[in-house]
């Protein structure tokens, strides 16, 4: 199949309030006959300043900027660190029961007996996987677990009298950790990488002293590498006394295979909507489930499903508990459509499936690995975890940056990878395939990888400048945006467009 | 005099001067690319060598700027609020970030020369 042979249609589509025409309406209602109200006076006299469409007109808008979106239903999508993978429709149709659906959290618990059946299974299921006793179902995303778990290890501290002071994060650990910890009133102090991509253990030790609350890891790490020490960075830091908590974002790579619960570490939250398949991005929206150790486990937030003899309760006091929550951290129950799409997933797959995509997503992220590293720079030698992490080493001399490159993977029909980051590398191209990809997916992307790759060292500046060429807008202007951003549309002065 | 060091910040302080003025080096600049967003910090601070004292935001990463010395702040560059370009455009004059009061002149001792610069960021590359 030729490659890039559907352009013609690639239609501009103006924003909604542009295309609006004066009277055009999707339907007809009747003219309204009011004599009085009884506002005093208070009612709306202008226009509302909505567009004015027909039916066909604003459907096809909104059809198109559909089309615009690049989604893991339209390719594949190899953001590393992000998992990025298929949702299956299954999760989609149980999540659209009406049973799941026309439910609301303020109803009495004896007639969501099911729903709260459905939340404790899961949490047995992530409980299970994990190796750990506590859970807190209710955080909304991955970085509101890492506060969670973080906000769970304080409380735990002041029961003890000190919540301490100092937080530690490896650079290998993701972006989000210690803006967590900032957030839950720590000092942050960043532990380099050492030259085989994981966390310089020494140095990490050296820094442990009673004012350390945690160390927060990732595991695996935003290097694609398993952190190989972590049982003994977690005895050091039991040993003064502080928390191990560990950055779960990156589980997919060991579901099935590795218990945190046997690494010693304290808490780890769980993206749903990353391993357990259910939406992310745009489509979300998240769920961030943070496990527990048997030290942390009573200091769970509130809500939390209690399993009684013949029913399941929801505690949402905590006059109704001997347990210590440290408060609440979101309104209602967390993000139950997701509990729904996640159940199904780990159900339906079972333990044997779910431990085969753990491999599979690793034997996909090594494929990649062996099959690019003559023509790219790996950074850190294989084998790798779930992701590969690429430095821009092999562009050197050629003029063309990673930003250039990833800007070109878009001519080539593929979602770009992640650019940048991790920090620990220059240049950085990380790239996550996950098991979603079957091989002859990946080796058609390989094939356009290595075809730049050679095409970048033959000096062919030009054309990665040049890209996206094929895309309804080329190179953005990133710096105006971020200077000077219009955050909201405005009628242009004078003109007729009378949206109301 | 022009000091510098590893983590790419210049110190620059005249003779007699009691002030010292710091920014961040042309290298590192071009490092980071269009800068969109800087964070100054408030006037009467004190400081200690080595610490966070502003925040650089560009198109592409957000990164620390660390004090090069002790001191107390003294006054900040408000231009970057509206012109954070000026950092782009002229690194060591114009794009300065802020000025203090040293407490320890010693520790000027401690940084690179432009030699000893020029040098370092020589092997990175």
């Amino acid at each position: 199949m030729k490659k890039n042979s559907n352009k013609g249609l690639q239609v501009e589509e103006p924003l909604i309030f542009e295309q609006s025409s004066p009277g055009a309406c999707g339907v007809d209602f009747p003219e309204m006959e009011i004599s009085k109200n009884k506002l005093g006076g208070n009612h709306r006299v202008k226009p509302i300043g909505l567009p004015n469409l027909s039916e066909p007109a604003a459907v096809r808008h909104y059809l198109r900027i559909s089309q615009k979106n690049y989604c893991i239903d339209s390719g594949l999508y190899p953001l590393g660190s992000c998992t990025m993978k298929h949702n299956p429709r299954l999760n989609e149709k149980m999540a659209r029961k009406p049973g799941l659906v026309d439910i609301h959290p303020l109803q009495p618990q004896s007639t969501v007996q099911g729903a709260l059946e459905l939340i404790y299974v899961c949490s047995e299921w992530l409980t299970k996987l994990t190796g750990m006793p506590g859970i807190a179902m209710s955080p909304a995303a991955g970085a509101h677990g890492e506060l969670t778990g973080l906000m769970t290890i304080r409380a735990a501290l002041e029961d003890r009298g000190n919540p301490r002071k100092k937080v530690l994060v490896p650079e290998s650990a993701h972006g989000t950790n210690p803006a967590s910890a900032q957030m839950c009133g720590y000092e942050i102090e960043s532990i380099p990488a050492n030259s085989s991509g994981r966390v310089d253990t020494e140095k990490l030790l050296g820094r442990l002293d009673k004012t350390v609350a945690a160390i927060m890891i990732t595991n695996p790490n935003t290097c694609g590498l398993f952190e190989d020490q972590i049982v003994q960075v977690a005895d050091a830091v039991h040993e003064i006394g502080g928390f191990l908590y560990c950055d779960g974002a990156n589980f997919n790579a060991i579901v099935g295979r590795v218990k945190p619960g046997d690494l010693k570490i304290d808490s780890m939250h769980l993206n749903l909507h990353k391993t357990f398949s259910t939406p992310h991005g745009g489509g979300g929206p998240g769920s961030g489930p943070v496990v527990l150790s048997k030290e942390l486990a009573d200091y769970a937030p509130l809500p939390f499903v209690v399993k009684t003899d013949d029913r399941f309760e929801l505690i949402e006091s905590a006059e109704d508990t001997d347990k210590k929550p440290f408060g609440r951290i979101k309104g209602f129950h967390g993000q139950f459509g997701v509990f729904v799409r996640a159940l199904t997933y780990m159900l339906s797959m079972g333990s044997d499936g779910l431990r085969q995509a753990s491999g599979d997503a690793v034997l996909s992220a090594n494929y990649l690995l062996a099959q690019l590293k003559d023509d790219l720079s790996i950074s850190f030698e294989g084998p790798c975890m779930h992701e590969v992490l690429i430095d821009d080493r092999f562009l050197k001399d050629t003029g063309v940056t990673t930003l250039d490159f990833a800007k070109a993977m878009i001519d080539e029909g593929f979602h770009p990878m992640t650019m940048y980051f991790p920090l620990v590398v220059p240049g950085a191209l990380l790239m996550e395939p996950t098991e979603t990809e079957s091989k002859k997916s990946l080796d058609n992307y390989i094939d356009s990888v290595i075809s730049l790759a050679k095409k970048a060292a033959t000096e062919n500046t030009k054309h990665f400048k040049d890209a996206p060429k094929y895309t309804p807008r080329r190179r953005l202007d990133e710096t105006a945006a971020a200077r000077n951003p219009i955050l909201r549309w405005k009628p242009e002065k004078n003109s007729k467009n009378n949206s109301r | 005099m022009i000091k510098y060091t590893k983590q790419h910040e210049w110190v620059a302080i005249n003779d007699g001067d009691e002030k010292a003025t710091v920014g961040i080096t042309d290298y590192a600049q071009k490092q980071l690319g269009d800068i969109v967003y800087v964070e100054l910090p408030g006037i009467g601070v004190k400081v200690n060598k080595g610490d966070e004292a502003a925040v650089v935001e560009s198109v592409k990463a957000a990164a620390e700027v660390y004090s090069p010395i002790s001191g107390e702040i003294l006054e900040v560059n408000e231009n970057l609020a509206d012109s954070p370009e000026l950092i782009n455009n002229d690194a060591e004059v114009n794009g300065w970030f802020f000025k203090l009061v040293p407490s320890e002149e010693s520790e000027l001792e401690e940084l690179m020369d432009k030699e000893g610069y020029d040098k370092y960021i020589g092997d990175l590359d």
